[in-house]
């Protein structure tokens, strides 16, 4: 009906517009169905790339773990026990880099999860605001940071410092003093599970500094002002009301964190000292999995139980780290929703 | 300009006194005086002068953005918290000029409680939203804590409706029964005053009446500052209105002058609602 008194500029038939009942001209009807097309080929293309996604996913995880099959079948569940990791022999276990790999990234979270909240707090609740924009793009900034470089870094200036000036005191300090003494021991040499962690924490706090600032910054400005209405100071405000409220977010920002610390794997391996035995201690070497796989790639030939061994390992941190990521989604979400 | 005019305005009325001077204006407990307001360079306050009688409720009506929150979060100074805000002038409390710097905020906070105007629990039980508060200032037995707060929550007429569930988490209460916790959360810590910032704008005629009768009883206690639009509410809680335009206190008197006999121009076309 309306169509039928349009002002068609290009002088098109009226009837072919009121095909279109709502558009315009005729051009538009043109481009509207090659828009149609268009649509269902880029709706095509999204579903294929978002279902390529779950597929790679699943070909990843069914790759590995028929390469990994042989060593499951040869050693069984005992797999994750063993120790040893002998190429001679041909026993290999995985309990030395699962060691390795969790005191390392649980470390790293001890030394990570406090400082990050530091900077957290004080960049949404102390810090005026012309620094705030420098430094929270810097904590950004260390997030890109290739690990290569955390790892040639760590090598060469952490590691000496650590042998001479940090870990002969720490294990003169300690010397006496029950649990610790046995803790912070082992050979001072810089390299070894706590430097390894040092250095993880430097690579995981930007994450977790920047999941805890955006979490706290969510918390509605009405509630903190109650809270400081009630004359709380800001650390009581921090404490029981932003804390508890952003609770489960923040414990998602530190399991992201231990994601990224569990497979962390070049800037590992320049410092944790690389041998394959569980030290008691925190300044001894030892090796994870992800620095044990990419020592031991190179060397290991096709078809090789060690081969298989090293994609069971690989199997074994996607498990961990799947699982870890995991949590942290689903405890992200719970708050955003 | 405004400041004369507002103490001329309360000399006035306090000659003009007629049948409704059932309640004279108490003593002041704050006295402000040629207060400024700043959002950075922004004047959101212009030299107010206004006495909170002791005792009794000041309703502050006015449009949007003529300064009456504003100046709510001068008196507990909740300015302090946001760069780039500040007040000169003298704010009297007590012998003190609260706004002058190396005041206690923490403690002014206690003396000067605030309510908002969309309730805020705590994410804790109804016990601990209350006790929260006291226990920044003061260190009480259990049992002294628990009067307290049967103590509080009766004042806010909450206590019959939760003492059965004091453990429950305050965020499943309703609207109105949060923020009459609210209320009792901000009266435990026995302030002097008590601000409220349109505290029944978020909730339902029931809640509201409940909130007002409260205020009503309240009075009896504390001295209490409320930010309203609405003007009924106003006549009805205040016994003293001040009516704020562009940052300017236009006129203060007591309610019942007020909406019957305002003296400016502005006032009456507010009241009547020619504008805001």
């Amino acid at each position: 009906m309306a169509a039928a008194g349009f002002y068609r500029p290009d002088g098109t038939e009226p009837n072919a517009v009121s095909q279109s009942a709502t558009t315009g001209t005729a051009s538009a009807q043109l481009g509207r169905s090659r828009g149609s097309l268009g649509d269902k080929l880029f709706a095509g293309a999204a579903t294929t790339s978002g279902v390529l996604v779950l597929v790679l996913l699943g070909a990843i995880i069914v790759s590995l773990f028929i390469g990994a099959w042989p060593a499951f079948r040869a050693f069984g569940l005992a797999f994750v026990t063993t120790a040893d990791w002998d190429p001679v022999q041909n026993v290999f276990g995985a309990a030395v880099s699962v060691y390795g790999t969790i005191i390392t990234s649980v470390t790293a979270l001890l030394l990570a999860v406090p400082l990050a909240f530091g900077i957290a707090f004080y960049l949404t609740e102390i810090a005026p605001p012309l620094v705030r924009r420098p430094i929270g793009t810097a904590i950004e900034l260390l997030a890109a940071v290739p690990s290569i470089i955390y790892g040639m870094w760590g090598f060469f200036v952490i590691v000496p410092f650590m042998a001479d000036y940090v870990q002969p005191h720490v294990i003169d300090a300690f010397d006496g003093v029950p649990v610790l003494q046995d803790v912070f021991a082992g050979p001072p040499f810089g390299t070894g599970l706590f430097t390894a962690a040092l250095i993880l924490a430097v690579m995981v706090i930007p994450f977790i500094a920047a999941t805890m600032r955006d979490v706290f910054m969510t918390v509605p400005a009405v509630y903190k002002e109650s809270a400081y209405g009630v004359g709380c100071t800001t650390w009581e405000v921090m404490r029981s009301v932003v804390f508890p409220y952003t609770r489960a977010s923040v414990v998602g920002g530190v399991m992201l964190g231990l994601g990224r610390a569990l497979g962390e794997t070049m800037a590992v391996t320049f410092v944790i000292g690389n041998s394959n035995r569980i030290s008691g201690n925190l300044f001894g070497s030892g090796n994870t999995i992800a620095s044990l796989v990419a020592l031991e790639f190179g060397e290991s030939e096709a078809g090789s139980l060690k081969l298989s061994s090293l994609l069971a390992l690989g199997f074994i941190l996607f498990v961990i780290s799947f699982i870890v990521l995991a949590i942290s989604r689903l405890l992200l979400r719970q708050v955003k929703a | 300009m405004s400041a004369t005019m507002s103490e001329t305005g309360q000399k006035a009325n306090v000659g003009q006194m007629t049948a409704k001077s059932d309640a004279a204006l108490n003593e002041p407990r704050i006295a402000i005086r040629g207060l400024d307001f700043y959002y950075g360079s922004n004047k959101a306050l212009k030299s107010i002068s206004l006495n909170l009688p002791d005792k009794q409720v000041t309703g502050m009506i006015g449009p949007s953005g003529c300064g009456k929150s504003t100046l709510l979060r001068v008196l507990n100074r909740m300015y302090d918290l946001y760069p780039g805000q500040r007040a000169t002038g003298e704010v009297m409390m007590d012998g003190d000029n609260i706004i002058a710097s190396g005041v206690d905020v923490n403690q002014l906070r206690a003396r000067v409680g605030m309510v908002f105007q969309k309730p805020t629990p705590f994410p804790m039980s109804i016990y601990d939203n209350i006790a929260f508060g006291v226990k920044l200032h003061e260190r009480l037995s259990k049992s002294a804590m628990d009067e307290r707060i049967e103590w509080s929550l009766s004042r806010a007429a909450l206590w019959d409706e939760v003492k059965d569930r004091l453990s429950a988490s305050a965020t499943g209460l309703s609207g109105g029964q949060q923020q009459r916790l609210c209320i009792a959360r901000t009266i435990a810590t026995r302030p002097h005053v008590i601000l409220l910032d349109e505290p029944t704008s978020a909730l339902d005629p029931i809640s509201t009446l409940k909130i007002e009768e409260l205020i009503d009883e309240l009075k009896h206690d504390f001295t209490i500052a409320i930010v309203t639009h609405n003007m009924q509410q106003a006549a009805r809680c205040a016994d003293q209105v001040a009516f704020f335009f562009l940052g300017e206190l236009v006129e203060v008197a007591e309610a019942a002058q007020i909406f019957t006999a305002p003296k400016q121009k502005r006032t009456q076309e507010y009241i009547t609602g020619r504008f805001g």
